[in-house]
C-alpha cells in the first residue's frame, strides 16, 4: 500500500470530517437543547445547497450565494419549528423523531418536484490546485475545511461569550430554571432551531461544488449526523466535531480497500461498537 | 416511560380486568368474521386493478402488524423492519433459484413442495437476521434503539446492493412463481383470487396469533415493559431478553410479509430493503393507531388509498401530501385513527 495514497485519504477524511462537523453540529445542538431528534437535517442540508444554486443563479456570486440559502435556511427553519415542533415540546421524543420523519418526505419531494431528478451543480468559487504527491488537489476543498472550522468557531464563541449564547446554554441545562429566570425559552427553542438549519444550508452550499446536489442526498448526511453524534456523545459539542473527523478519516482510509458506497459500514460498525461499549460516547469524560 | 402513544386511563384496571374476562367476546369474534368474510369476497366484486391492490394491502399490512408488536406493545419504535421484509423477500428467491441440480439432493428437492419450502427459507433468512439484530439494538433505548435498527438495516442494504454475484445487485433476483402444493393431494397454479385468499389466511392466522402473543403473559410483560420500564426490572423481570424476544418474533413476521410481497411479486429487489420501506410501516403504524394491531393493517391500507389517489393529482410528488397529513398526526392524533378502539380490541 503506498504511502502518499494514505496521505491523500487522510486530508480527503479531514476535509469531508470538517463538513460532516458542521451538519452534525447542528444537529447535536437541537437535539441538546430540545431533544429533538431531527430526522429531516440532512435535507434542510440539501435543501440549502438547493437555494444556494437558485441564489447563485440570479446574483452570479459564491459568497452571496452562501450567504442568501443560510438566511433563506434560517427562516425556514424558523417556520417549520414554530409550526410542526413546537406543539411537540414535552411529549416523548420518538414523536419528535415521527414528526421531523414527516418533515424529512416533504422537503425531499419537494426539491425533486421543484429542481428535478438531474444533479445540479454549484461553480466554486476558486478553482486553483496544487500538487499533493500523485493528485492535483483543489484548493477549494482546503478552503471549505477552514471555513467550516470558522464557522464552528464562531458559534462556540456566541455560545461561550454572547448574551443570547448564554441564554441558549441556560435553556439547554435547565429548561424551567431559565423560564423563571426571564429567558424566552420557546424562542430559544426557535433560534437554536433556525441556527441548525442555517449550519445545515452553509455546508450544504460548501459542499455542493464537489458533488452533483440531488434529492436524496440528505438522507445519506442524516444517517452521517446521526452517527457521528451518537459517537460523540448525544447533546455535546466537542464531542461530535471529533467524532466527525474520526468517523469521515475511517471512511477514508477504508475507501482504499473497498468501494465507498461499502465504505459506510465502517462508520456503522463503529457506531454499533460504541453504542455496546461506551453508549454514552466516545469522546466525553467517563462518567462517574 | 417511552410510550408514544398516551394512554387511556385506567390502563391498570384494564389489564387486571382482561385476566378475569376469558377470552374476547362473541362480538368480536363476530366482527373479526365480517372483516375476513368482506376481505375474502373483496376480489370477486372489485375490478382487476383493485384486486391486486387488495392483495397488497394485506400484505403490507402484516409488515405493519409486526413492527406494531414493538412500537404498540413493547414501546420501542423500529426504524429498520426492511432489513427483516427484505431478507424474506432474498431467501425466497435464493431457495427457488439455487435449488441443488445434481446428486441426491436434487431428487429430494424435486419432490419437495416448492412453495412451502421457499417460505421456510425466506423465515429462516428473516430470522437469522432478526436474531442478529435483536442481540444488539436491545441493549439500547428510545431514539438509541431507533438509530441502531436504522443503521442495521442500511447495513444489510449495502451488502445487499454491492454484494451482485449473489444478491444481482440493483437488479435484484427473479424467479418463477411456486404453485400451491399439498404433498399427495393437490399442486396448483395460483390465479389472482387464489393468491388473495392464501394471503389472507396467512395474514389472518397471524393475526390470530400476534394477538395470542400480546394476551399471553408474554405480552404483558411486554406491555409492562412499555409502561415502565425501571419497574419491570425491579419486579424481576429479565426484561433484555423479553425484549430480544420480541424483536425475533416482530422480525419473523416482517419476514413472513417479505416472503409473501416475493411469491405475489415473483422478484426480490434492494429497494425493499432500502430505509424507506421502513419509514413506510412506521407511518402504517401512526396513523392506523399503534397497539392495536388491526389498526396499522388500516393504516397500511389508508396509506396506500392516498398514495394511490394523490400520485394521480400530484404525480410522483404524492409524498409531499402525505407527508404533510402524517406530520399533523402525528401532532394532533397520535393514536391514530383506530386508537380509540384501542382498550376494546385488546379485550
Amino acid at each position: 500500500m503506498p504511502f502518499d495514497q494514505i496521505l491523500v485519504q487522510i486530508v480527503n477524511g479531514l476535509v469531508n470530517g470538517m463538513i460532516l462537523a458542521l451538519v452534525a453540529s447542528g444537529l447535536t445542538l437541537i437535539f441538546g437543547i430540545m431533544d429533538i431528534v431531527n430526522f429531516a437535517h440532512g435535507d434542510l442540508f440539501m435543501l440549502g445547497a438547493y437555494m444556494g444554486t437558485t441564489a447563485y443563479l440570479t446574483t452570479g456570486n459564491f459568497w452571496l450565494a452562501l450567504a442568501g440559502a443560510v438566511l433563506g435556511m434560517a427562516g425556514l427553519g424558523a417556520i417549520l419549528q414554530v409550526t410542526a415542533l413546537r406543539p411537540l415540546v414535552g411529549r416523548d421524543p420518538l414523536t419528535t423523531i415521527l414528526a421531523t420523519f414527516g418533515l424529512s418526505l416533504v422537503i425531499q419531494n419537494y426539491a425533486l418536484w421543484q429542481y428535478g431528478p438531474v444533479p445540479r451543480k454549484l461553480t466554486e468559487p476558486i478553482t486553483g490546485h496544487f500538487k499533493l504527491f500523485y493528485v492535483e488537489y483543489p484548493w477549494y476543498r482546503i478552503l471549505i475545511a477552514l471555513l467550516s472550522a470558522a464557522i464552528i468557531g464562531a458559534l462556540y464563541l456566541f455560545l461561550k461569550y454572547g448574551k443570547h449564547g448564554i441564554w441558549i446554554r441556560a435553556t439547554t441545562q435547565d429548561r424551567v430554571m431559565a423560564e423563571a429566570m426571564g429567558i424566552p425559552v420557546p424562542w430559544v427553542h426557535t433560534v437554536v432551531f433556525a441556527i441548525g438549519a442555517a449550519m445545515a444550508a452553509a455546508s450544504g452550499v460548501l459542499f455542493g461544488p464537489t458533488v452533483g446536489i440531488n434529492h436524496a442526498m440528505g438522507f445519506d448526511f442524516t444517517l452521517k449526523a446521526f452517527v457521528v453524534v451518537v459517537v460523540g456523545g448525544m447533546g455535546n459539542l466537542a464531542g461530535s466535531i471529533l467524532a466527525s473527523i474520526f468517523v469521515s478519516l475511517l471512511e477514508s482510509l477504508a475507501s482504499i480497500w473497498v468501494s465507498p458506497a461499502q465504505a459506510i459500514i465502517v462508520s456503522f460498525v463503529a457506531l454499533i461498537l460504541t453504542l455496546l461499549f461506551r453508549p454514552t460516547g466516545l469522546f466525553v469524560p467517563t462518567p462517574k | 416511560m417511552s410510550t408514544l402513544a398516551p394512554s387511556p386511563a385506567g390502563r391498570v384496571g384494564d389489564l387486571v380486568s382482561r385476566r378475569a374476562a376469558d377470552g374476547p367476546s362473541p362480538a368480536y369474534w363476530i366482527g373479526f368474521a365480517l372483516v375476513v368474510g368482506a376481505l375474502a369476497a373483496a376480489p370477486m366484486v372489485l375490478p382487476e386493478f383493485w384486486q391486486r391492490f387488495a392483495t397488497e394491502i394485506l400484505i403490507w399490512g402484516l409488515l405493519a402488524m409486526s413492527s406494531d408488536l414493538l412500537i404498540g406493545y413493547t414501546g420501542m419504535v423500529s426504524f429498520g423492519h426492511s432489513a427483516f421484509f427484505g431478507l424474506g423477500m432474498y431467501g425466497t428467491a435464493a431457495a427457488l433459484l439455487w435449488a441443488p441440480r445434481g446428486g441426491a439432493l436434487a431428487s429430494l428437492w424435486a419432490v419437495t413442495p416448492k412453495l412451502w419450502a421457499a417460505m421456510a427459507a425466506g423465515l429462516v433468512a428473516a430470522a437469522i437476521v432478526a436474531v442478529f439484530v435483536a442481540y444488539f439494538s436491545t441493549r439500547l433505548r428510545d431514539i438509541y434503539f431507533s438509530i441502531t435498527t436504522l443503521v442495521f438495516s442500511q447495513i444489510f442494504y449495502v451488502i445487499i446492493f454491492t454484494w451482485t454475484d449473489v444478491t444481482g445487485g440493483e437488479n435484484g433476483l427473479t424467479f418463477r412463481q411456486p404453485p400451491f402444493e399439498i404433498p399427495g393431494l393437490l399442486s396448483l397454479r395460483f390465479s389472482q383470487n387464489g393468491l388473495h385468499w392464501f394471503v389472507l389466511a396467512v395474514v389472518a392466522g397471524s393475526y390470530l396469533f400476534l394477538r395470542r402473543i400480546t394476551q399471553s403473559p408474554f405480552g404483558m410483560v411486554l406491555q409492562s415493559i412499555r409502561e415502565n420500564e425501571p419497574r419491570t426490572r425491579a419486579i424481576g423481570y429479565h426484561v433484555e431478553r423479553y425484549k430480544i424476544v420480541s424483536v425475533m418474533l416482530s422480525g419473523i413476521f416482517a419476514g413472513l410479509a417479505g416472503v409473501l410481497y416475493a411469491v405475489q411479486n415473483k422478484f426480490a429487489a434492494p429497494d425493499f430493503v432500502l430505509f424507506l420501506i421502513s419509514g413506510e410501516t412506521v407511518i402504517f403504524n401512526v396513523m392506523g393507531g399503534m397497539g392495536t394491531l388491526v389498526g396499522p393493517v388500516a393504516g397500511a391500507a389508508v396509506f396506500l388509498l392516498m398514495k394511490e389517489v394523490f400520485s394521480r393529482v400530484f404525480y410522483e410528488y404524492y409524498l409531499i401530501p402525505v407527508g404533510v397529513i402524517f406530520t399533523l398526526m402525528v401532532i394532533f392524533m397520535p393514536q391514530g385513527l383506530l386508537g380509540v378502539w384501542r382498550r376494546a380490541l385488546n379485550r
